[in-house]
């Protein structure tokens, strides 16, 4: 099986790492094949940004996204930017705090996390892109916790290492009590649309 | 011989392309780096950078691509492995210096991170449009050894051969990037130190009264001794004799310019790599390199669900070209289909071998990325129908 994932949100959240991580995790501890993909346009602080992740189980040859089954987004930017090119039934991640995704979700199966506000609470919002991968880890199982736990150190600086690692494990329990043995996909949507 | 451990960072990674190139060098035992950072392939420079001390060796960030170059040149005759990154506009200044190493036969490693051209062209996007001037981009007449690796490990493993090579041959070897194949991350497992085969230089051993810097026996490919270790050598860009002397006549032009062509010819068959699949039975043969070798896979895939006879050659090695190979299988295929990210240059030598017992077919592309498989496809199926 073949799954084509875009992380987005604006430069400076660590998105490029999100992809990095998510990446090393499924190619090293996962025994999977990943392939990520840097865009190198005119992004910077501030603006749109993205990576892209495809992953397998068996080689990858053209090694680029096609149309995503997951994307992640981070800011009302990308979004915007990305929302249009997601295949029928893919699921969708967003900051619950700074993505409205408004009515065109009908299709997409919808998971949200107030990421940042979190991160905030938790003494520095640099760690929100961590807390949206253990959430992602929880709510896509596309990659195991463990593959995950294992790629996060080396790819965060040393001295945030253990914030970036509680940061995880916040988002993954986060997502985790989203969809938990009651919850499924369709459930946490109407949350999301509602909220 | 085996690798210098200190270059060789044991384990599996998560590298990009250009990060697998520089821990590829490493490992192959190259310790001196000159160049000047141009995008796409800044990343190989930094990774070296931040590596070298742990192995001892040199970065120098030169004040352009002609020094780099330059610098690379003094550094091999200092006794080094040495290695020079760059793109398009920087391959280009490096010409004049390529040719100076191909002429003093210097072993050396320049990798061109291609990108989208012709001049400053695309610098963050990609290309295939410097394949015709890695063989012949500097005047005169020679012969080079071309790479074109196809993913991040495939960097790591086929720089290590490019240094083999250069030093087998003391030649300039050109490494063939791209920016999709230097830009994708994918996992890298670099093996152990006494598991990566090292071919070092060939020294000369005799003594130093005797030494003739350009004198071979047999294989084509003259001894060579390290700057400073008080052996008395001459090494020019002029046409020279024996001794390293210029010596401007067409006799010793001849005999010159005779075995920098002919101690790549003579051993092609030694040189050249490649990967076949399919090959046996096809009507159609796709042959590609660099990143369209793996964009390519897709439309043969669904060609051959389509029960389409197609097979896949991908150029490993592009110079020298594999010209035996493509004439047997011009006898044995109704088409070559060569996709390429330019707007035909290596299609041209399957043409010219395939001598009209084949048709030849470009699926072409100007750059910036890479072909939509499904255009491949329709070659495919017009070459089959």
């Amino acid at each position: 099986m073949l799954t084509e994932i875009r992380f987005s949100g604006f430069g400076g959240q660590g998105i490029i790492r999100c992809g990095y991580i998510v990446g090393k995790a499924c190619a090293l501890f996962d025994n999977k094949y990943a392939t990520m993909a840097q865009s190198f346009g005119p992004e910077a602080r501030g603006s749109a940004c993205s990576s892209e992740l495809v992953v397998s189980d068996e080689r990858i040859f053209y090694p680029y996204m096609t149309r995503p089954h997951i994307l992640v987004a981070m800011s009302q930017d990308a979004f915007d930017k990305f929302i249009g090119e997601v295949r029928d039934g893919a699921l969708l991640l967003i900051d619950e705090d700074l993505v409205k995704p408004g009515n065109r979700i009908i299709k997409l199966k919808t998971f949200a996390v107030p990421a940042t506000r979190i991160a905030e609470e938790m003494g520095n919002k640099v760690i929100a892109n961590l807390i949206m991968l253990g959430f992602f880890t929880a709510v896509t199982e596309l990659v195991s916790l463990e593959a995950m736990r294992q790629a996060v150190p080396g790819s965060v600086p040393e001295r945030f290492l253990d914030l970036n690692l509680k940061g995880f494990e916040r988002g993954y329990e986060f997502g985790g009590g989203i969809t938990g043995k009651m919850a499924k996909p369709e459930k946490a949507m109407e949350s999301a649309v509602s909220s | 011989m085996r690798a210098d451990p200190k270059g060789v960072l044991t384990g599996d990674h998560y590298l990009d392309g250009d990060q697998a190139c520089a821990e590829g060098a490493l490992a192959a035992g190259c310790r001196f780096f000159a160049g000047y950072p141009i995008t796409p392939s800044t990343e190989i420079a930094e990774r070296f950078a931040e590596r070298i001390p742990e192995a001892a060796g040199v970065f120098v960030q030169m004040e352009d691509e002609l020094a780099s170059m330059a610098a690379v040149l003094g550094a091999a005759w200092g006794g080094k492995k040495a290695m020079t990154v760059t793109s398009g506009p920087g391959f280009s200044l490096m010409m004049e210096n390529i040719g100076l190493g191909v002429m003093m036969e210097v072993p050396c490693v320049v990798a061109n991170v291609q990108r989208g051209g012709p001049s400053t062209g695309l610098p963050t996007l990609p290309g295939q449009a410097d394949m015709m001037q890695a063989r012949w981009g500097s005047h005169g007449d020679y012969e080079i050894i071309a790479l074109s690796p196809n993913s991040p490990q495939e960097c790591f493993d086929l720089v290590i051969e490019a240094f083999n090579l250069s030093e087998q041959y003391r030649v300039p070897v050109m490494f063939m990037m791209d920016e999709c194949v230097g830009h994708l991350t994918e996992k890298v497992s670099i093996p152990r130190p006494e598991s990566i085969e090292i071919v070092d230089r060939k020294w000369y051993r005799g003594r130093k009264e005797n030494y003739l810097p350009y004198a071979v026996n047999g294989d084509l490919v003259p001894a060579m001794v390290k700057a400073g270790d008080g052996y008395r050598f001459h090494a020019t860009g002029l046409t020279h004799d024996e001794r390293g002397y210029p010596s401007t006549t067409w006799q010793t032009q001849e005999k010159c310019v005779h075995r920098l062509v002919n101690k790549i010819r003579q051993n092609a068959e030694n040189i050249i790599k490649v990967e076949k699949d399919n090959v046996d039975d096809a009507d159609v043969l796709v042959v590609s390199y660099g990143i369209s070798s793996r964009v390519a896979v897709p439309a043969i895939q669904q060609a051959r669900q389509q029960g389409i006879r197609v097979g896949h050659l991908r150029l490993i090695t592009v110079w020298p070209f594999p010209e035996k190979m493509i004439r047997e299988l011009a006898g044995r295929v109704k088409a070559f289909v060569m996709p390429e990210i330019n707007y035909g240059q290596m299609v041209f030598e399957v043409e010219r071998c395939a001598a009209g017992k084949a048709e030849t077919y470009l699926v072409p592309h100007g750059g910036g990325w890479v072909h939509d498989p499904k255009n491949i496809l329709q070659v495919i199926e017009a070459a089959a129908a």
